[in-house]
């Protein structure tokens, strides 16, 4: 019984630490991308404003590395300590992944303090951009080596278990596992689209408020012109994953879409909720489009759940989390879209009101699109912790303090959020761009 | 060299380099908190941000790379410590976080928070005491393993102990002394009479409990881990020399040369530090987990140390730059830019 009840708090407590661990993360990984280009076009035109905007941006992204980083040394240290089981076993096949990242991480650490305190220090300005190469780098390849550790609990492989003891390990091929590419490029091009509308939100609200000075209008630009390239990048490489999906695991897909019988011809379950006896109602079905997004024609077969056994059945819930992630994918794509398309033919409606509100909306959405995601990804694949291979059960902490630790840990994730949200307030409100601006004599 | 000792010579190295950055930080965290207590802070509030703020970040990284580069090498022990450790460590965390996104709020939001510089300091003097418990509990005594093999760690035992609160002890009078030590030479560097005038005074005060402590466990291992006093006292010339390198790093202290005594303090952890790592062989968790039976597959082994070397390949140039912009670079800690 014990036992029974630490699995469950140890289940919530690694959830609890990613959900917040994954907000900073995806700033983590995404925001260096746009310090970047804002830096880069500063240089490269000679316009100040974007100097700033890379300045400005940079500033409030340390805040958000250094919940990034104590969140982070949380879930490394809380994955033995709650999963001691799994860590025994995974850390004779997947370290190396695990060890490269935490030198992609000393990288950028040392990069982006580098970066922060020497601005005017070098003579040539152009070195001081290159500092912020490794920054991007180190982010992206962090984001690439720990999401192969999360492919390798999806798709495990690169060992044989003989006798229940693993034997002829490949760390290579466990590295590069078959969830490996399309969960990566998922990660990454969804970072950078949501760094894209979390940093177009802070424009708009500026524009929403009535700034006039043209250094909003230029971040908002930049940032959906580019938030459009990685929304469709994203949609394009979520189609990959449904593909990998429905190839090697059948029941997430088919309890993502309530699919129960294994046919051709499959429909598209589209919202909609389940009764009791596992009936669809209120849903919206587009016939055909499962199979069309499986087998790329309309009549390939889709395996359904009353094929699986049912102690291997993923909670039913994660449907609505597949459908908010993809709703949200596709109202921001065909927001940018509109926006850049409006800005290039002068269009008015993307100066009115309601349209600001909605880009206002859209970082926050993204980021909400993020966890739906992972929440997703990882109830998708009860009850396994190592997909076929590791039950979660078997793999938690005997420690009978497991409810305790989520307390604490709960009430520190709060005070981490609400220290956050005041200092980035504070520090911006207190500072608005076109004060600074007018101290440093910017155009406006 | 077999495989298994190289890789737990690496491991022991970053601990130490952990053991070096993390107490400079811990104690310019706690000097900070207790100068605006006694009234001295603006004595040293430049020198300390100067140096802690291009840094802070990487000492974070020392610790993770010692605690996963653990577990690559050797995954029992995330089964072992993982299983007891779950209350501790999760404390140190806390602490952690606390403390890494207090400075952070600190010095690029709001500057000058009382609040969060309290917090930076007392968060400080508490991680390294949470910290140590994994290195009590290595010494064995306190893992209890039930008939059907569960592991528990046995509280009562741990908070009664002598030889673990020494240890606890030992961690903050050493933390103290190493920060005080650099911080001196930093201000000597900076030329900041006022605070080089303050660290000298803190690493005296400090210097002497260090040593006293340490000596007092070697004599506690005795009883508490006899196999492990033997190994010390095949050691006694690495203890010897670490004690001669304190007594030199006071001397330079008392000739104003802060550069060598900081040195010199840093070698007398060195020795101490290696010379109870090696004393302890073969076990990481006195009695039952040694280097041998809990190392990783050959395969990984290899793949590691290649990684390993490849990343040092990386990392000391990175290192190097920031030695040259910030430590030990006089413009930049006399003027902050």
């Amino acid at each position: 019984m014990k036992k029974m009840e630490s699995v469950e708090f140890s289940r919530y407590l690694s959830m609890l630490t990613l959900s917040v661990h994954v907000v900073f993360a995806t700033v983590g990984v995404g925001v260096p991308l746009f310090i970047m280009i804002a830096h880069w076009l500063g240089l490269r035109r000679g316009d100040e404003q974007y100097l700033l905007m890379a300045k400005r941006w940079a500033r409030g992204y340390v805040i958000s590395v250094a919940v990034g980083v104590v969140t982070g040394t949380a879930i490394a240290l809380q994955l033995a300590l709650l999963w001691p089981k799994f860590m025994e076993m995974a850390g004779q096949v997947v370290a190396l992944p695990l060890f490269m990242e935490t030198f992609a991480f000393f990288f950028e650490a040392i990069f982006l303090g580098i970066y922060l305190y020497t601005w005017n220090r070098f003579k040539n300005p152009k070195h001081h951009f290159y500092l912020l190469i490794p920054v991007a780098l180190g982010a992206g390849m962090s984001a690439l080596f720990i999401t192969s550790v999360n492919a390798f609990m999806n798709t495990p492989q690169g060992f044989a278990l003989v006798d229940g003891k693993l034997t002829n390990i490949q760390p290579l091929l466990a590295m590069f596992n078959p969830a490996m590419p399309t969960k990566v490029a998922h990660v990454l091009t969804s970072a950078y689209m949501t760094a894209a509308f979390v940093l177009a939100s802070i424009a708009a609200f500026h524009l929403l408020r009535g700034s006039r000075s043209s250094y909003h209008r230029k971040g908002l630009a930049l940032t959906m012109k580019i938030g459009l390239v990685f929304s469709i990048a994203t949609a394009l490489v979520g189609d990959l994953s449904g593909k990998f999906l429905a190839e090697y695991q059948p029941e997430k897909l088919a309890a993502a879409e309530w699919h129960f019988e294994t046919e051709g011809e499959a429909p598209l379950i589209l919202f909609g909720t389940l009764t009791e006896t596992n009936e669809v109602k209120y849903a919206i079905k587009i016939p055909y489009a499962l199979s069309f997004l499986v087998h790329s024609n309309f009549s390939g077969e889709v395996k359904g759940l009353n094929d699986i056994p049912k102690e291997n059945h993923p909670p039913l819930v994660i449907h609505y989390l597949f459908d908010a992630m993809v709703t949200i994918g596709i109202g921001l794509t065909v927001l940018s879209l509109a926006y850049v398309i409006g800005l290039r033919r002068n269009w008015r409606f993307i100066q009115n009101k309601l349209f600001r509100m909605l880009l206002v909306a859209s970082g926050p959405l993204a980021m909400l699109a993020i966890q739906a995601g992972w929440w997703f990804t990882e109830v998708g694949r009860q009850p396994w912790i190592l997909n076929g291979l590791m039950k979660t059960k078997d793999a938690a902490t005997t420690s009978p303090h497991v409810w305790l630790m989520f307390i604490a840990f709960a009430v520190l994730y709060l005070i981490l959020m609400i220290g956050t949200g005041v200092v980035l307030t504070r520090m911006f409100k207190k500072n608005p761009a076109e004060l600074e601006m007018e101290k440093r004599g910017i155009a406006l | 060299m077999t495989i298994e000792v190289l890789g737990i010579s690496v491991l022991w190295l970053f601990l130490f380099g952990y053991v070096i950055v993390a107490s400079i930080d811990f104690g310019a965290g706690f000097f900070n908190a207790s100068t605006i207590i006694t009234k001295q802070h603006h004595v040293v509030n430049a020198v300390i941000q100067r140096y802690l703020s291009p840094v802070w970040e990487i000492t974070n990284v020392f610790l993770v790379f010692f605690f996963v580069g653990m577990i690559g090498f050797f995954p029992k022990t995330a089964y072992y410590f993982g299983t007891v450790l779950l209350i501790p460590i999760s404390i140190s965390i806390i602490l952690l976080a606390l403390r890494g996104s207090y400075y952070a709020f600190g010095t690029y939001g709001t500057k000058g928070h009382k609040g969060y510089t309290l917090m930076y300091g007392v968060t400080g003097a508490l991680i390294p005491a949470s910290l140590s418990t994994a290195l009590i509990i290595s010494e064995g005594g306190f893992v209890k393993k039930a008939t059907n093999g569960t592991l528990s760690l046995d509280y009562a035992a741990l908070f009664t102990s002598p030889f673990a609160w020494s240890i606890v002890v030992l961690s903050l009078t050493s933390v103290l002394f190493i920060s005080a030590s650099f911080l001196a030479y930093y201000s000597h560097v900076a030329e900041d009479n006022g605070a080089l005038k303050l660290f000298r005074k803190y690493t005296w005060i400090w210097s002497f409990p260090t040593l006293i402590t340490a000596l007092g466990i070697i004599i506690e291992m005795k009883w508490h881990n006899p196999a492990h006093f033997e190994g010390m006292l095949n050691l006694w010339w690495l203890f010897l020399l670490s004690a001669i390198c304190f007594f030199i790093s006071l001397w330079l202290l008392k000739k104003h040369s802060y550069g060598w005594s900081f040195i010199f303090v840093v070698l007398q952890f060195a020795l101490a530090f290696y010379g109870y790592g090696t004393s302890r062989y073969p076990y990481l968790l006195y009695p039952y987990l040694t280097i041998h039976d809990s190392f990783t597959n050959q395969t990984m082994a290899i793949a590691l140390v290649v990684v390993f070397v490849l990343g040092l390949l990386l990392l000391i140039p990175a290192l190097y730059l920031v030695f040259k912009l910030f430590i030990m670079n006089k413009p930049y800690i006399k003027k902050g830019n």
